[in-house]
């Protein structure tokens, strides 16, 4: 016997993309710092960046998983 | 969702839901001050004491206090205000940092012992200091280019076929005025209040299953529960840090946009 709301699948779907978008952000932030190693910095915060609003999908599903 | 705390009388465990983000007032009923207002309140205070402190006797040796003091804002300055707008950033150095800290303590408020919630996770916060964050850098360039020039430069950018800009006009106003803050808010808060529900899952299914489901399938799941809570603290200490540097991240690269030349 389960119990739950069916928002959470669909928030469960909804994360997918985001995760995948983060995935490559961060892959090929991991491959820019193999190839060159000095240019850390400046594709540190672009990534973070890129995160950020990557995620910011995954942040919506959820608040509107709870909200709906 | 229902707040599921009202249905704890039947047996079972029930699982945590928003109601967890709900405080009754500290002073008993009819009074408005809440845990998370006093959370803001003393992080503010601790804020504003650790500068004082770090700034009231400054010297070319710096103590301690002045030398931590010092890093933090220093990080602020370097990595963030130069790094994302440039040496005219310099001016907004005082918000940026003012943000990132108070942003910061309250998030972290979230893994102190006996505090233990992020008071960043109430939405009025966040969407206060977007609000902010929103009217400064549209303040900022209106004075850079004037009224008209400001929103010529954002929904017109050049270089564009004029058909498109019946599309661009639209969602490049819309964009900055209204979803640019609105994500600010979302992101911050819903990071927190994720972040404070997997651990009061963590912290509350654990114990369920060592105290009340018990066994020795209980314990051992309720063990690798518990254990996983410390380690989710830790990466939670991780977000939340981040999260306050992404807000000003993004607060810095929205005035250094505005005070772009060109777009």
């Amino acid at each position: 016997m389960l119990e739950g709301n069916v928002n959470m699948v669909g928030y469960g779907l909804a994360a997918i993309g985001p995760g995948i978008g983060i995935g490559l952000i961060f892959a090929a932030y991991i491959s820019g710092v193999a190839r060159q190693p000095e240019a850390r910095g400046v594709l540190q915060s672009i990534a973070i960046l890129g995160f950020a609003l990557a995620e910011a999908l995954a942040i919506i599903g959820i608040g509107l998983a709870f909200a709906l | 969702m229902s707040s599921t705390y009202l249905a704890a009388e039947g047996e079972g465990f029930v699982s945590p839901g928003p109601g967890t983000f709900v405080y009754p007032p500290l002073f008993g009923e009819g009074t408005f001050f809440t845990k998370p207002m006093l959370i803001t309140v003393l992080g503010t205070i601790a804020i504003g004491l650790f500068f004082y402190l770090a700034a009231r006797r400054a010297a070319m040796v710096p103590s301690k206090t002045q030398y931590i003091g010092e890093s933090a804002y220093g990080f602020v300055r370097n990595s963030i205000a130069l790094d994302a707008i440039g040496k005219q950033g310099l001016k907004y150095v005082p918000y940026l940092a003012t943000t990132f800290f108070f942003l910061a303590v309250l998030n972290i408020a979230g893994i102190i012992p006996v505090l233990q919630f992020p008071a960043t996770s109430r939405i009025a916060l966040p969407l206060f200091l977007a609000v902010i964050t929103c009217l400064i850098f549209n303040a900022i360039g209106i004075k850079k280019h004037g009224l008209f020039g400001y929103f010529k430069d954002l929904m017109f950018p050049p270089g564009i076929p004029w058909p498109v800009y019946i599309l661009l006009a639209p969602i490049e106003f819309v964009s900055t005025i209204i979803i640019r803050p609105l994500t600010l808010t979302l992101r911050l808060t819903f990071n927190m209040f994720a972040g404070h529900l997997v651990l009061v899952l963590f912290i509350l299914g654990g114990e369920y299953l060592v105290f009340e489901y018990g066994g020795v399938v209980g314990v051992a799941a309720g063990s690798v529960a518990l254990f996983g809570s410390l380690v989710l603290t830790a990466f939670e200490g991780f977000v939340q840090l981040l999260q306050a540097y992404v807000f000003t991240l993004l607060s810095a690269l929205y005035i250094g946009g505005a005070l772009a030349d060109e777009h």
